[in-house]
Parts: C-alpha cells; structure tokens; sequence
C-alpha cells in the first residue's frame, strides 16, 4: 500500500518507521524543515517538506495514488482539513485523521473523515479492559450526614437502560440527584419518568455502605 | 440579523462594527482578549474569548440563534474547520470563510461551503489597477 502521513511529529515518525517496517511505500510530510533534517536521516527519502494541507504539497507527493492518507499533526483542524483534501480533491478511499482534543470526534465524523483515533479513548479503552468493573466514584463527602455523592456511569449492557428512574430498587436511603445525558447537554433533576440510556451519568447520594449495591443496580456488574 | 464574528483581527472588529451600525446583532469571537481593543468604543454587539472551532464556546456565543457565521481568523483550516461545523453542526443558514490559500478555497468552494480568498481578490484588483493606469510619461 502507498500511505501518506501527514505529520513528523513524535506519532507521525513513529507511525512511518512502523508501516515502513510493515513492507509499505510511505511518505511523510512535515512543514518544519528542521523537523525534516532529523528525520531524514532515519527515513532517507520517505520525508517530504511542506505544508499537508496545501493542495500543490498534495499534488507533488501523488496524494491521487495513495491507498490512505492519515493526517497526525499536533493540530485537528489541520488533520481535519488536510484529509478532506485528499479525499475530495484527490479521491483517496481511506482518511484517518488523529484527534488531540475528543470532543472533536463526532465533527470529524460528520465533516466525513473515515476513521478517527485519539489518545484519550485509546487509553480508556485498555484501561476498561483491565479493570472491567464499572466504577462508581464518590465525588463528596456529605459533612455531618454520614453520606456521600457518588457518580456512576450506565454501560451499555446495562439491565438498567431503557428502565424509568422509578422502576429501580435502590438500596437503603440512597437516592438519585442528577441524570446527565451522554452528550453531557443535558442536566436533568432526576424525577421518576426519566428513561435511563447507556452512558447516561448519575449522580446519586447514598451511605457508604450502600454503595456497592448501588453500584450493582446501575451497572449490571456484581 | 444574528451574525457570528470569529477572529477579532482588522477585518473582523472592522466588520463587526459596521454590521452593528447597520443594525445586526453582532458576537465577536476571539482566542484573545486583547484582540477586541480594536473593537470601536461602545461597541454594542457581545464578544466572547473562545475557539472558533470549539463547539462549547461557539455555543457561548449563541451560534444556535445566528443567521450567519463568517469565519476570519489567521489560519486557513482554522476557518474551514469552524465555518463546516456552523454549517452542519449548527446549521447556520448563511456561513462565510475567509480562506488566504485560493486553491484551497476553490475546493471548499466545490464542496459546498462558501469562501473568500483574500489573496485572488487582492491580487486581482492590483492587476486591474495595472491595466487601468495609464503608463508614465
């Protein structure tokens, strides 16, 4: 495959060095020229000067012959608009562009962009391989009440989702304060017709002692 | 009409200005306070410190009621980023990006996003100045 990377920085070089070691024909641009000499003497050839987003810079390394193009800058809106270019103007199948901030990721994925990888999701992703139990975090303590405000997440496979706020048996004197929808837009006082979906946020008020049942009922996870 | 602003430099608070005493309703946006020094005094529109291209802050600066967005910061993709996300995030009925790089505005041109390079229509009037003047002596 001919991969185009745009960006030299710390991921880009590694990213080349990695498809290059992988059997690919890569190229990667970098606008910094100082930037170019170092890793030029690693990658010989397979670093190109110039600005990844200008259409010309596009041009000259045969972005139209490309089989992806993934843009790894330390900036989204270069990512976003560098691989947009090469979409569009130079019809390349597959852009994968890198997200420094996460909020950005469903703007890339309207905007177009094929795939979207951020640093953010890649560590929470292995750090809910390897702690599977959901979390329920306890935000503050409750001076002189003996109980506490805790915050739990509704995952996906919850038994919970898709159930009103008053169907649920919680433990004890607990009770639920907030229900914060997904997208974090929307604080909603909890009352009793609230629906509850998967990665809703719940804070909830409960004893110590009652947590880890708590816990239980909101995440389905013993 | 409700006109977003983005970027407080010399066109953007020069626009802003003029929109408001043409009557709009005007928010500036810029990542600078500084920025809106330029602004003239008792200036009427709001202006908010934020990133263009941050949909919080864009949010701020009630992009969710604007008839129109134009995008004039310094950077190229820093306007096409915001001026797309006031188009099809937001849903802005008329977005504007000012775009220095004309091959660039061409494309997002194609695409649906309504630019203005800066650039050809500069170099363009300096051309027509040249045709025009009669030459020396």
């Amino acid at each position: 495959m001919y991969v185009i990377v745009a960006g030299g920085g710390k991921v880009g070089f590694a990213l080349a060095q990695a498809l290059i070691a992988a059997g690919h024909e890569v190229l990667c641009i970098e606008r910094d020229h100082r930037r170019c000499a170092v890793i030029a003497e690693d990658l010989g050839s397979a670093i190109f000067h110039g600005d990844c987003c200008e259409v010309k810079v596009q041009e000259e390394v045969g972005t139209a012959r490309a089989d992806a193009f993934i843009a790894v800058t330390g900036d989204d809106e270069d990512n976003l608009i560098s691989s947009q270019v090469a979409k569009h103007r130079f019809g390349v199948d597959r852009t994968i562009a890198r997200i420094n901030n996460p909020k950005n990721k469903e703007i890339f994925m309207v905007l177009g962009i094929d795939a979207t990888v951020n640093s953010t999701d890649v560590i929470m992703a292995q750090l809910a391989q390897e702690m599977p139990v959901h979390p329920l975090i306890p935000v503050l303590s409750l001076a002189g009440t003996g109980q506490e405000i805790v915050d739990v997440q509704v995952p996906e496979d919850s038994p919970i989702v898709g159930r009103r706020l008053s169907e649920l048996d919680l433990p004890g004197r607990a009770s639920i304060a907030l229900v914060i929808d997904k997208r974090r837009t929307d604080v909603r006082l909890a009352s009793p017709e609230i629906v509850l979906e998967a990665g809703d946020e719940v804070i909830a008020v409960a004893r110590p002692e009652d947590e880890q049942r708590l816990r239980e009922i909101l995440t389905g996870v013993s | 009409m409700n006109v977003v602003v983005v970027g407080c430099g010399r066109v953007g608070s020069a626009l802003a200005s003029t929109l408001s005493d043409d009557g709009h309703s005007v928010t500036i946006m810029d990542l600078n306070s500084d920025a809106f020094r330029r602004l003239p005094p008792g200036f009427p529109g709001s202006t908010i410190v934020g990133n263009g291209i941050d949909e919080q802050a864009l949010r701020r600066a009630n992009i969710e009621s604007a008839d129109m967005f134009v995008a004039l910061t310094q950077g190229d993709n820093r306007n096409l980023m915001s001026a797309q996300i006031a188009k099809h995030v937001f849903k802005v009925p008329r977005v504007l990006a000012r775009v220095y790089d004309p091959s660039r505005a061409a494309l997002f041109g194609e695409l649906g996003l309504e630019t203005i390079s800066s650039t050809r229509i500069i170099s363009g009037m300096v051309r027509e100045q040249m045709n025009s003047s009669s030459p020396r002596g």
